[in-house]
């Protein structure tokens, strides 16, 4: 971690859904900071509120109250329009459940974000090259013109991972990425993403297995819409001291 | 996303149902079909009627007899014309070029085996082919001096030419009508039907031979020599109105019905043909007009049901692209498109199914039809504005749906 630049970093950031007496919260004053180039995890049991970090870390949804200031820009107060326009460039999406379209041929999946890219749009050749590139980075080259059903698991999510990184986001959220696969694709996705990881991607991924966890450098751990502990290094802070020693 | 992406995309949804784009789309085609061959026919009717009343000449009055007069305490005149009146009108109205009567009566028809019930049987004048328009396929048309003479000729229309003689020459042939046997001297030409009168069926004789054996003679006795009606050419030089006002007062007086009273015989000019027809024609054609919008919108509702459960299916790549980056307006703008190009692939269809139909039937039918290209632009504009008009709605709900709930959406 040479570049110490912090892509995440969010203050006191809460979450309250519903209105009047049905309001839950779901974030009740997080502050985390994750660093260009880490592997973070998210983990935590259901209903500690991991989803909904993951969702606002993932500019698909803001806060109740708090700031997210993302890759230096405060994105906390932004519209729908301009929330879309930060998910295509900096932040690419992996999925438990991969999320690709259907009867779409891989090479199509991966240029899906180029279609919304309104700032630097890249011609269909410039797209198509780009994305033989990555899939190529993932493995696929054999698999451009293949359609998800024609694809396993492990390729669909391969597929999902070159489609995070086409824009080149600053960021790749993995949502529980080998929650549907068996064991030895799981692992295969996880080598994949340490190599993406050590090639200066920042990743943060959200799970519950605390096998996949250990891949990562860092563990983030929620409870009850709270920060609980950080796990760095196999060594354990509580959140009071990983707070002051992140800043 | 750039239109053309957005258009592919469509393209590649709509490729993907093809049977339920198809019947979505139904409603647009037969809507759009509907328009194009309505206005063909209405269009048609229009050129065909108009064709004849100009071929007829606009120097041409009709006088027809109505029965309005008459009933138990009224001494009745018998309403109507008698050919003595058409002599008067001859004789004594300035500005009159010639008068053509004719009247009718339904007779069997026998020529050989062949026997044809209720064939109408019209009585008339030398004058008559010229105020009609009818032209002589084969034969002649008969002459004054037959009418004077009473001779027992026929002139066939050409349909009944061919029930009772089918190739063979009908001419110096006899058939019989009623009781009577009369010669045929000529057949008419094809005319078709005008309006509701098929000149093709009928059978046309000297108006003496109608006096003389298809009226009962007592009717003849106390009422004269009935017509139906009587057609006046006048000088192109007279004032139309001021002839019309002569025969009028003429025909009042010969009927003895007072100038305040009410008349059994009514006067119209070509003017009025024209009028009368334009306005029939006119509310005909936004009728149709209405039949045709109605089902365009129905059409439309169909595109926005199946876009709704197009919207509602997709909801969870509706998530996908919003998480890669879509916004508001992208979603919109897919759908938009989705359900523009559905209505104007429909549209396209449509117009070539409507083309081709109404080129059908003119074809198979007795009906002109014109195709109208101002009638293709409005149904495939009025398909386009139902394709997004329908189509914004559930295309505004795809752009406002929230990404993580699309996500999560089984």
């Amino acid at each position: 971690m040479n570049d110490s630049r912090a892509i995440i970093e969010t203050i006191d950031v809460a979450k309250v859904y519903g209105v009047g007496d049905i309001q839950v919260s779901a974030l009740k004053g997080v502050s985390v900071q994750i660093k260009a180039g880490e592997f973070v995890a998210i983990m935590g049991p259901s209903g500690s509120g991991k989803s909904t970090l993951m969702h606002i870390l993932g500019c698909l949804s803001q806060p109740t109250a708090g700031q997210y200031i993302l890759d230096g820009d405060d994105v906390s107060r932004l519209d729908k329009v301009q929330l879309a326009a930060i998910r295509n460039k900096k932040i690419g999406f992996i999925f438990q459940a991969y999320n690709l379209l259907a009867r779409t041929s891989a090479l199509r999946n991966v240029t899906l974000p180029l279609l919304y890219n309104h700032i630097n749009p890249k011609t269909q050749e410039e797209g198509d090259e780009k994305a033989r590139a990555m899939l190529e980075l993932v493995g696929l080259a054999d698999r451009i013109n293949h359609q998800p059903h024609e694809l396993s698991g492990g390729q669909q999510q391969r597929v999902a991972i070159a489609r995070a990184l086409i824009n080149d986001p600053v960021m790749v959220i993995a949502d529980e990425p080998t929650g549907n696969l068996d064991s030895k694709s799981g692992e295969e996705i996880m080598n994949l993403l340490q190599k993406l990881h050590s090639q200066g991607t920042t990743i943060v991924m959200v799970t519950h297995d605390s096998k996949i966890a250990a891949h990562t450098e860092r563990t983030i751990t929620l409870m009850d819409g709270l920060v609980n502990e950080i796990t760095h290094n196999g060594k354990n802070h509580t959140a009071q001291e990983a707070k002051h020693e992140t800043i | 996303m750039k239109p053309f992406e957005a258009m592919r995309i469509a393209w590649e949804a709509i490729l993907k149902n093809k049977i339920r784009s198809f019947l979505t789309m139904l409603g647009i085609i037969i809507g759009v079909a509907a328009v194009i061959i309505m206005v063909g026919i209405s269009a048609g009717t229009e050129a065909t009627i108009s064709d004849q009343i100009t071929s007829l000449g606009s120097n041409l009055v009709f006088v027809q007899g109505s029965f309005s007069r008459g009933g138990p305490n009224q001494p009745n005149t018998g309403g109507g014309l008698t050919f003595d009146d058409a002599t008067a009108i001859e004789g004594n109205v300035n500005g009159v070029i010639s008068v053509v009567v004719e009247q009718n009566s339904s007779e069997d028809v026998k020529f050989g085996d062949v026997a044809l019930q209720s064939v109408e049987l019209l009585g008339t004048t030398v004058g008559f082919p010229s105020v009609r328009d009818m032209k002589i396929a084969n034969g002649r048309f008969f002459t004054q001096t037959e009418i004077d003479r009473k001779q027992k000729v026929v002139v066939l229309g050409s349909s009944l030419a061919d029930s009772l003689f089918g190739t063979s020459d009908p001419i110096g042939q006899y058939v019989t009508v009623g009781t009577t046997k009369l010669a045929v001297i000529g057949v008419f030409a094809k005319k078709g039907l005008v309006g509701n009168t098929d000149f093709d069926s009928r059978v046309y004789t000297p108006i003496t031979v109608v006096f003389q054996k298809f009226t009962p003679s007592e009717f003849a006795r106390f009422l004269g020599n009935r017509v139906r009606m009587i057609y006046v050419k006048i000088d192109p030089k007279a004032t139309l109105t001021d002839v019309t006002t002569q025969i009028n007062l003429l025909l009042l007086r010969r009927h003895k019905i007072s100038a305040t009273g009410t008349a059994d015989f009514t006067i119209t000019t070509q003017q009025d043909i024209i009028s009368t027809q334009e306005s029939t024609t006119a509310a005909f054609r936004s009728l149709l007009a209405w039949v045709a919008g109605v089902s365009l919108i129905v059409g439309g509702i169909g595109i926005m049901n199946i876009m709704l459960v197009s919207v509602t299916e997709r909801t969870r790549e509706i998530g996908i692209r919003q998480a890669v980056g879509a916004t508001p307006a992208d979603i919109r703008l897919q759908f938009l498109t989705e359900a523009l190009m559905l209505s104007i692939v429909g549209g396209l269809i449509g117009t070539a199914v409507g083309v081709g139909g109404a080129y059908l039937f003119g074809a198979l039918s007795n009906m002109r039809t014109v195709i109208q290209p101002t009638s293709i632009l409005l149904a495939f504009g009025s398909a386009a504005i139902v394709g997004a008009f329908f189509g914004y709605y559930p295309a505004n709900q795809a752009a406002q749906l929230d990404p993580i709930e699309a996500l999560r959406y089984e």
